[in-house]
């Protein structure tokens, strides 16, 4: 069976962007971590061990221990779990939201879409980081209060993506075609033109969950996102940001992985767009 | 006379954009949990007190009248006192905000003297070994983190090598040059990244075109097409792309003053959150967001400069 199967799979991958195969590999990689992270986990990732403080890299503990004795390896594990939910959580309502909105203006036009040329001027004004800690700090530090803060935020770039899409879209015969059926806005909107629009804001989701992923570990290190002892990329290189001259193996592999993380998505972002492209 | 009145236009375009600048500030402020007389007058305070503040600050009105009052105070300059370091807000932005502009300036400056160069590198020598690696190395930068960065590079050239300072500002113009330096070069290296990303392209997108080809026809010097055709146009794209990237910087600015213990406007603001000093992250939201229309300003006009069909 897995005989036929994979070189199958194989041949399959080979017309694809490099880097969409590479970066795939990595988030598919790294969503299997955040589902399953006791697999991968050595330790319990909040046990203290107070004979292994501090203790550098070794065969026992690959990554080290923190000043609590815990396992360095195991804490960036569970992680995942935190991060890879913060790169969904964040970005999926925004995303909905944000193509719902997009597609009801750039298909109205007029009036709509005037206002909401308005809020995506205000909105691009604020530097995104102190928006979304102005709103936290309304809300109070927390990762759901985060992403409400990055949703209130968000959307509107998904919406401006969609909104320039369907305005060339609905211009189209297809779409006058359907007017001439009788069809509702409402049906030409949804299951006609925006399966044709799509495809930009996929793209840009991919961009958007490596930059949330790097904005809830910046929210975590400054005390505003993830709360400790949970197990955050952002929160564990804060806490070992003391220890930089003395043990900094506690800082330096939660950063490793973000580093990899985000570069997965920018990736598949990447390859994404090449094969979007070489498609037209 | 054309470009004049792009310039006026877009003037008159800063108005509604900063007026909704305060409707936003001005919401945010109302939902706060709690109101700021408890706030001032601390858990205890009685009934007929709540109520004598709520009348001073004005806050038995009616919403638009609150606003107006708030636009009207906004637009003098006065911006309330900070809760916990008890001096005019208006005081402390005159303070902190030029440091984290100065920051952002130097950064801005190393990220172009960084990323045009390398821009040309990985242009005129397209899927080579040069090139791959100039990739290479700016697609990790971008997944990096600033504090991460910061982090790793205050600790190498700071406490290990003691080449900089391991944070503060220091006396004197030079002195805050040479504190800036580091937490410059962070804030710069994803904004590079982000630069020679789309120079690069740019770059490639211009040297196919017609007139490159037709001036170099003409027997002009491959030096010469470089910079009057080649950077010129390129550059234009890349202005705008800078403009855009001013929130991104100025967020960075955030995380990077916190990172290295820098007294600019972001770390105050950080430290204000964790202080519940709302009066103060009120001003300085404020203020980081004229500042980047201001900028939005700017690069508008420089793009105008630059490229006459704009205007």
């Amino acid at each position: 069976m897995t005989g036929v199967v994979i070189p199958s799979v194989l041949r399959s991958l080979r017309g694809l962007p490099n880097s969409l195969v590479v970066g795939g590999t990595i988030l598919l990689l790294s969503v299997f971590v955040g589902i399953f992270p006791s697999l991968f986990a050595p330790y319990d990732p909040n046990a203290f061990d107070y004979n292994e403080l501090l203790s550098g890299p070794s065969l026992q503990h690959p990554m080290g221990t923190d000043n609590f004795g815990r396992d360095v390896l195991s804490r960036v594990t569970h992680a995942y779990k935190i991060d890879m939910q913060i790169a969904f959580f964040a970005t999926v309502v925004p995303f909905i939201f944000g193509t719902t909105i997009g597609a009801l203006v750039g298909y109205s036009g007029g009036i709509a879409e005037v206002l909401f040329g308005r809020v995506v001027d205000a909105v691009i004004t604020f530097p995104f980081l102190v928006l979304v800690i102005a709103i936290v700090s309304v809300l109070g530090p927390g990762l759901v209060n985060m992403y409400i803060a990055v949703g209130v935020v968000g959307w509107v770039f998904y919406a401006r993506i969609i909104a320039a899409e369907i305005k060339v879209q609905k211009r189209l015969d297809y779409a006058d075609a359907g007017r001439a059926m009788g069809y509702t806005h409402i049906r030409i909107i949804f299951f006609h033109l925006l399966p044709n629009s799509i495809t930009p804001a996929l793209v840009y989701w991919m961009t958007d969950m490596a930059l949330c992923i790097l904005l809830g570990a910046s929210l975590g290190y400054l005390g505003l996102g993830a709360q400790p002892p949970t197990a955050e990329w952002g929160v564990l290189i804060a806490d070992g940001k003391n220890f930089m001259v003395t043990a900094w193996w506690i800082s330096v592999f939660p950063g490793l992985a973000i580093v990899l993380t985000g570069l997965g998505f920018s990736l598949v972002g990447d390859g994404l767009a090449e094969l979007l492209r070489s498609k037209r | 006379m054309q470009l004049i009145r792009f310039i006026f236009y877009r003037i008159l375009h800063l108005i509604p954009t900063l007026l909704f600048i305060l409707i936003v500030v001005f919401v945010l402020v109302r939902l706060l949990p709690g109101d700021p007389a408890s706030a001032i007058l601390g858990d205890r305070a009685l009934d007929a007190d709540v109520e004598r503040i709520n009348r001073e600050l004005g806050l038995d009105r009616s919403m638009a009248i609150q606003f107006l009052a708030f636009l009207k105070s906004v637009l003098t300059g006065n911006l309330g006192d900070s809760i916990h370091l008890k001096v005019p807000v208006m005081e402390l932005i005159q303070k902190r905000l030029p440091v984290t502009i100065m920051l952002t300036i130097m950064a801005s400056s190393i990220a172009v003297f960084v990323a045009v160069p390398l821009a040309f590198v990985a242009a005129l020598w397209r899927g080579k070994a040069g090139d791959i690696a100039v990739r290479g190395v700016f697609q990790v930068g971008l997944s990096m983190p600033v504090f991460y960065l910061g982090l790793i590079l205050l600790t190498v050239f700071g406490a290990r090598l003691g080449w900089f300072p391991v944070g503060g500002y220091g006396d004197g113009f030079l002195d805050n040059l040479y504190h800036l330096f580091l937490p410059a070069v962070v804030l710069a290296f994803s904004l590079s990244a982000i630069l020679m990303r789309n120079l690069r392209s740019a770059i490639i997108e211009v040297l196919d075109a017609e007139y490159v080809q037709f001036a170099k026809g003409k027997g002009i010097g491959p030096g010469m097409v470089l910079i009057r055709h080649v950077l010129r146009n390129a550059l234009i794209s890349t202005v705008a792309l800078f403009g855009l990237s001013i929130g991104t910087l100025l967020s960075g600015a955030v995380i990077t003053e916190s990172v290295f213990a820098i007294p600019g406007a972001g770390r105050l603001m950080v430290e204000s959150i964790y202080g519940r000093d709302y009066p103060v992250v009120q001003g300085m939201t404020i203020s980081l967001a004229v500042l980047v229309s201001l900028t939005f300003l700017l690069t508008d006009l420089v793009q105008a400069w630059l490229d006459p069909r704009v205007g």
